[in-house]
């Protein structure tokens, strides 16, 4: 086992850097040590200028996504010791663009998000006297995966799609309109496939796949894209056979 | 997030990495990835091989035995080859990742992935067999 470890990592001070850089730092090596906790040893000990964002250390809020060698990966997840010898290359989240250092602009992403509707969709609310919407075990477990995404984002940054055309809709965002479709107390998978299989939206998608291996709750982004493209086919199929509203 | 974010658009000092022509060699999983979207390529050349194959029949015996002297030659060889080892490669990966927009239910149960598969290669088996015996039987 060795001392240190090299942490390589972007830099990006736009105050005085129009590109970014990289900036190796000599970590101590402890077996139980992620890579966010090395991140937090630069920032607390060797250089206070270091930006990241980080909050819960438990992969639940999704915050400290970032590239480890090469690949998008939640930081508190990611342990020094399966990147040894190193030097670890740390970097900001593909094709979002870098505020600085480790810190991306994730406005893009929260803007498709709503617009997908990722909410339950009624056609018309039930009167609260009448009770809760209830739901079997199967019902619940026929979204449940789905409904896991945390927007951590590092399906974004897997996807080639979304670099090569930034307007696409995007993994987590998709995965999480098929969430609705999928919850038995949902009635909008007809708006918002109106959305989606327009310009932008699941057609986009040429299915790499990557989202999926990426994704850390695993949500597989891209089996929801294939299975709402399926879905949205046989809409479409639907509509041509029945068209007197008989849908 | 509410209201219109257009300051981010156009905000100056953020930096945007412009995507490589090379992104699809970055990694394996990529390359492989481009490469299954070229095999379409080979799936519509074995089409056009068989459309021109009904033009040859349509046209008589003559015609059609030019067209197969035709496909005896080296180069067809090849690319009839080289076609068959992305049509397989197509295959493959294709019936491997069925599962995956195949999300079929049971009885409220999710069916394991290797069923979907193991239906998809059966099936494919079948027919293969089937035309096979057709064309072998006379």
């Amino acid at each position: 086992m060795p001392a240190t470890v090299a942490l390589t990592v972007t830099r990006y001070r736009p105050e005085k850097e129009s590109e970014p850089t990289f900036q190796t730092y000599e970590v101590p090596f402890r077996k139980d040590w992620v890579i966010l906790d090395a991140l937090n040893y630069v920032k607390d000990r060797l250089d206070g200028s270091l930006s990241f964002r980080w909050s819960c250390r438990m992969g639940v809020c999704g915050s400290c996504g970032m590239k480890v060698n090469g690949t998008p990966k939640l930081t508190c997840a990611a342990f020094l010791s399966d990147h040894l010898p190193g030097p670890v290359r740390v970097e900001p989240l593909d094709y979002f663009p870098v505020v600085r250092d480790l810190v991306v602009d994730l406005t893009d992403f929260m803007r498709k998000l709503t617009k997908v509707k990722p909410w339950i969709v009624r056609k018309q609310e039930r009167p609260l006297a009448d009770g809760e919407y209830l739901q079997t075990p199967d019902q619940l477990d026929a979204y449940k995966q789905f409904s896991m995404c945390i927007n951590c984002l590092l399906c974004y940054s897997a996807c080639p799609i979304y670099g090569l055309e930034p307007t696409f809709v995007g993994p987590a965002a998709i995965a999480l309109a098929q969430r609705y479709n999928l919850d038995s107390r949902d009635e909008g998978a007809v708006e918002r496939l109106k959305i989606l299989s327009g310009k932008d939206g699941i057609w986009e998608c040429t299915f790499v796949g990557e989202c999926t291996k990426v994704c850390p709750k695993n949500v597989d982004p891209a089996g929801a894209i294939q299975q709402y493209k399926l879905a949205g086919a046989a809409h479409w199929v639907k509509s041509l056979l029945l068209p007197w509203g008989a849908r | 997030m509410s209201g219109d974010p257009h300051y981010t658009l156009y905000h100056p000092r953020w930096y945007r990495r412009r995507v490589s022509v090379w992104w699809w060699l970055q990694n394996r999983a990529y390359a492989g990835f481009v490469l299954r979207e070229l095999t379409s390529v080979f799936v519509a050349f074995f089409a056009v091989v068989y459309l021109w194959q009904l033009r040859a029949l349509v046209q008589g015996p003559e015609a059609y035995a030019h067209f197969l002297a035709r496909l005896g030659t080296p180069l067809f060889l090849v690319l009839h080859g080289v076609a068959f080892l992305f049509v397989l490669f197509h295959a493959v990966t294709w019936f491997n990742l069925a599962p995956k927009a195949m999300a079929v239910r049971l009885r409220g149960k999710r069916v394991p992935d290797w069923v979907v598969v193991g239906v998809n290669y059966a099936a494919w088996l079948f027919l293969s067999g089937a035309v096979a015996f057709i064309v072998l039987r006379g």
